[in-house]
């Protein structure tokens, strides 16, 4: 009897030993909910999301106060990724947000500004430069495409346009394959 | 395997003393033989030349001439300044009669701009500055001269040559390696080179030896080039340098491959992401050298190179010395025209090269061989069997990679394996898909893949930054606005403070009250 | 004038063999064993062989059907032919035809098909037809042939029509008459009887080295599988690890107890285990990929067959080791991924 009880609380308190070493040597640092759900996200800070940006979407999000569903330039690719993340069930783009478009950025029309700021003020990423009335022109490399600039600008003058490519780059096609195994493929690039 | 780099250097400066395997590739029919029966031609000139403004890694150049300009042989007509390197010259004299954006021999098929030059048929240079006696200059010197000459990678990399020179240079080069073992079949410009001019590609060895400060140069050549041995060795012998040594090494492809080349030399790896300097390698292609040769001794820039028209759909297939900017059509026309039955037009081997949509494509510095293949020599468009996972593609892969496990992850778009599987470290020589017994276009998934983790992590830099920036504005917007309550609260504290002011505010405020009295 | 020309991807050379030649191989690899298992065991074989295709290849393009799958080019890949194959070499050659019928309907719809077709099956189709049968028709799957020299009656060709289709052996024998024990069998009633290996070795089933017959056909076996090898239609991991590992354990056995155990060259020719070794574990869609997991792979086949074989509940156990091993192959192939080009 006394046996019995010795021995299996000795190979208790070993088991728990070795627990306790194993949490702490196989333990992984992970960044907290918020920083990976934020990682995420495209950084647009556009605020169609209805936050004040893409941090701010990142804490609701966490705290379950948000559908992950509300962030338009992150896409499709960009829910699955959130749903993976947290484990939910992926789901469509919520299209009260926005729809998903092709990276933008802004650009103005030197002729018509005025030089009023008010655009500079409205820049989530201060890519604008420019002075009171002076002419103001897009950093078009920090821009984001969020639109933001667009409404406060008195005179219209800026302009969405396809965010060019990068000189001297080019990208390779997806192969024309069968995502049906077993379909034809044409010989093309 | 882990070994820090010194000791890596120390084992590298055996090369060359035993051959050792890499791993996997393939033996492949050569084809050399029909393209090297004739000896190299000077190709005639067209009535246009196009030369691309873009035959270097990275950015087009500007042209530095305009149209309607006459231009002398070698004289500069586009230069790139960021780099210093990327300068393009006149191949031959004529009048500049436009610039256009034309197909040019791009990877994934599209234009860029061209300098038309109508040739005067003189064909008459501009003066030449050679250098005086190169054996006493600086390498700062010699490296200048190779970057004023427009000298790229010949082997078909385009990598400015000066550059990366320099850049071995600096990280300390004991071995030059001189690449002559051209893999891929059909190909046999370098072959031919190196049997007609081999005493320049010698002294072209021994320049490129001093401006990167190796003890020593070795010429690797295939087993199966018979006569480029003698020729080399006897132009070694007249030159009486004692540094340069000839490797042959077997004839698999892609041992041409410049990772794979060190390796058969070294039995060393190239560290992933990394450079033969890391080894204190510099690998050169053999074309290079006599560019450098020519650049340095005789002052004149590289303006041609020799090409293999080659294949089953040529009628008479040889070698060809043309002016840069040539119409491929011309050359083909030169080689007795295309044969019934050309179905495809290669620019580079048969295993990596890029296939050409029009025959009005120019030859640039990186075109090392025009291929024609027959109807039944290319793969015609054909079902996709699902994998099998028979793993012969990892069987013949020399990066060592699982090919199938890539291609699942790409297309299950699953980016974090994919480049945990080294994606990147593909060298995209086609073996695998040549194995693959179900036609999976690997190598085509291979370079949309590498496209799309690279347009991620562009992706991802972006974002971080556009964090950064947000993050920036939003700490400098809470600063003002503390300031500025801050401000408010002291001019209060400022009025409280003051007795005559405070009676004023008092009159003010009776003011307002009367006024409002009386409207009502 | 210039000339247009189609472009496409690099390699622009056509690849050298296709999914429809390398099965083509493999069943020629396997035609000298089916050659000496006709010639000592008679016709069945070959009916079986014949059968079982028929089932499979009308299985197959029905479900390729049903699946919505280009029929023609999926037949064309024969994959099938050599599932089916496999199959009827592993069953009695005088089986009755409904077991093919069986073995097929659980290879060709259930374990290939239902899965997703080729390529996608985690578990060798053969193999799964075979323990399929084996469980639910115990009879039938153990009335193994005497070779032509043992058998008190061999059946000719018409005999053996009769005998697959009727279920009854032809002309009102008894199953005594055509069948006995295999060597397998002899060794495990013996060793359960508590006889010592020698007296084991009188029973009639034995041949020189080992199953009278079975023996040369192991050896024509494996004659096509080192065929297969210098073809490089498989890889030499698997077959040297199954072998290897069989050789190792089944010696140490023997060594340690001479006579309770069959001598290692027993067990190597004896049952499923060099066609196993060259045909059935080197099936790659459902082994491992990298070549130390088929190390792996092969080793835990032979060892696991050697177990069953001592002390499980079937004399011969390739197809359970070959299923076994599949399942674990996803995991050997996660911790047996080689080592990347220029990666310390």
């Amino acid at each position: 009897m006394l046996t019995a009880i010795l021995s299996i609380a000795i190979l208790g308190i070993l088991f728990g030993l070795g627990l306790g070493w194993a949490a702490r040597k196989f333990h992984v640092d992970s960044d907290p909910v918020v920083d990976q759900v934020d990682a995420i996200l495209p950084q647009t800070q556009c605020g169609q999301c209805n936050f004040p940006g893409c941090r701010p979407y990142a804490e609701a999000i966490a705290a379950g106060d948000a559908p992950i569903n509300q962030c338009p330039p992150g896409g499709e690719a960009g829910v699955k990724a959130l749903a993976d993340l947290l484990g939910l069930d992926p789901m469509p783009l919520n299209p009260e947000n926005g729809e998903e478009k092709p990276a933008t950025v802004a650009l103005i029309d030197e002729q018509t500004c005025i030089g009023c700021t008010l655009c500079i003020q409205a820049c989530p990423v201060d890519a604008i430069l420019g002075a009171p009335k002076l002419m103001h022109t897009v950093i078009a490399a920090e821009c984001t495409g969020c639109d933001l600039c667009l409404p406060p600008c008195p005179v219209d003058c800026i302009e969405m346009i396809v965010r060019p490519r990068q000189d001297g780059t080019w990208t390779w096609p997806q192969p024309v394959a069968a995502t049906v195994p077993g379909q034809m493929r044409t010989g093309v690039t | 395997m882990f070994r820090r780099r010194k000791d890596k250097v120390e084992l590298a400066r055996r090369a060359g003393d035993r051959l050792h395997r890499f791993h996997g590739g393939l033996r492949l029919h050569h084809y050399k033989k029909i393209s090297c029966e004739i000896p190299v031609q000077r190709a005639a000139l067209p009535p246009r030349l196009y030369v691309p403004l873009l035959q270097h890694t990275g950015r087009e150049a500007e042209a530095t001439v305009s149209e309607g300009q006459h231009v002398l042989k070698g004289e500069q007509i586009g230069c790139f300044k960021q780099l210093g390197s990327g300068c393009v010259h006149a191949p031959t004299s004529g009048t500049v009669s436009a610039i256009v954006r034309h197909p040019i021999s791009h990877p994934a098929g599209e234009d860029g701009r061209c300098i038309v030059i109508r040739p005067d048929g003189l064909d008459q240079w501009l003066e030449q500055e050679p250098l005086a006696d190169w054996q006493s200059l600086d390498p700062a010197a010699l490296l200048q001269c190779i970057r004023n000459s427009g000298i790229v990678g010949l082997g078909g990399a385009m990598f400015p040559t000066a550059y990366k020179v320099q850049e071995a240079s600096e990280r300390g080069i004991h071995t030059l390696v001189l690449n002559g073992s051209e893999c891929e079949p059909y190909i046999s410009c370098d072959e031919m080179l190196m049997r007609e001019q081999p005493d320049s590609i010698v002294l072209g060895a021994r320049i490129l030896q001093k401006a990167v400060g190796a003890e020593r140069t070795l010429i690797a050549i295939e087993d199966q080039m018979g006569a480029v041995h003698q020729a080399l060795q006897a132009a070694i012998d007249r030159s009486g340098t004692a540094s340069i040594s000839i490797v042959k090494v077997t004839t698999i492809y892609p041992e041409g491959g410049e990772k794979q080349l060190i390796q058969v030399l070294t039995g060393l790896e190239v560290p992933s992401g990394g450079r033969p300097a890391d080894l204190g390698l510099l690998c050169q292609n053999v074309a290079t050298a006599t560019a450098v040769a020519r650049a340095v001794t005789e002052g004149k820039p590289l303006v041609e190179r020799i090409v293999t028209v080659t294949g089953s759909g040529v009628r008479s297939p040889r070698n060809l010395l043309a002016a840069i900017g040539t119409p491929v059509s011309n050359l083909v026309d030169q080689c007795g025209g295309y044969l019934p039955g050309a179905a495809r037009l290669v620019l580079g081997g048969p295993m990596m090269g890029y296939p050409l949509a029009s025959d009005s494509n120019p030859v640039t510095k990186a075109a090392n061989c025009i291929l024609v293949l027959n109807e039944d020599e290319i793969r015609r468009p054909q079902a996709e069997m699902p994998c099998i996972r028979c793993g012969e593609c990892a069987r013949v892969c020399p990066a060592l990679l699982l090919p199938q496990q890539l291609n699942r992850s790409i297309r299950a778009q699953k980016w974090e394996e994919t480049q945990a599987g080294g994606l990147r470290d593909c060298i995209e020589c086609g073996c695998c898909d040549f194995v693959c017994p179900s036609h999976i276009p690997l190598v085509e998934w291979f370079r949309f893949g590498k496209s799309r983790l690279q347009e991620l992590a562009a992706e991802k830099q972006r974002a971080d930054r556009a964090r950064q920036r947000f993050e920036a504005r939003e700490s400098r917007l809470a600063r003002n606005s503390l300031a500025r309550k801050q401000r408010i609260a002291e001019k209060k504290r400022a009025l409280r403070a003051d007795a005559g002011q405070q009676e004023k505010i008092a009159e003010s405020i009776e003011r307002a009250r009367k006024r409002r009295e009386k409207t009502e | 004038m210039s000339r247009h020309f189609a472009t496409g991807g690099a390699p622009h050379f056509p690849p050298h063999r296709t999914v429809g030649s390398v099965m083509r191989q493999v069943l020629y690899a396997l035609a000298p064993g089916v050659a000496a298992y006709a010639w000592f065991f008679g016709t069945g074989v070959l009916l079986q062989i014949l059968l079982a295709t028929v089932f499979a290849l009308a299985l197959e393009g029905a479900m390729l059907k049903l699946r919505g799958q280009p029929v023609k080019q999926f037949l064309g890949d024969y994959s099938a032919v050599v599932t089916a194959v496999l199959f009827a070499l592993c069953i009695p050659p005088l089986a009755p035809w409904w077991i093919s019928l069986t073995g097929m309907i659980f290879a060709i719809v259930i374990a290939k098909q239902l899965y997703g077709g080729l390529g996608s099956n985690l578990f060798n189709p053969a193999m799964i037809a075979y323990v399929v049968v084996l469980i639910s028709f115990p009879q039938h799957m153990t009335a193994w042939p005497q070779p032509a020299e043992l058998a008190s009656h061999g059946l000719g060709p018409l005999e053996v029509l009769l005998t697959v289709f009727s279920g009854q052996p032809a002309g009102g024998l008894g199953w005594d008459a055509v069948s006995g024990a295999t060597v397998l069998d002899a060794i495990r009633n013996g060793a359960a009887a508590g006889q010592s290996m020698e007296s084991i070795r009188q029973s009639p089933a034995f041949g020189q080295l080992a199953g009278l017959g079975w023996e040369w056909i192991a050896g024509w076996y494996m004659l096509g599988g080192l065929w297969l090898l210098w073809k490089r239609i498989i890889s030499w991991h698997i077959p040297v690890a199954v072998l290897g590992s069989a050789f190792l354990f089944s010696s140490a056995v023997w060594i340690a107890d001479p006579a309770g155990n069959p001598s290692p060259l027993v067990d190597l020719l004896s049952g499923a285990l060099l066609i196993g070794a060259f045909f059935i574990a080197t099936d790659p869609v459902s082994g491992c990929t990298s070549p130390r997991g088929r190390l792996v792979f092969g080793a835990g086949v032979g060892i696991l067959t050697l177990l069953i074989r001592r002390w499980g509940g079937y004399p011969d156990g390739v197809a359970f080791a070959v299923l076994l091993m599949n399942m674990a192959a996803p995991l050997i192939d996660r911790f047996t991924q080689p080592r990347i080009f220029g990666h310390d």
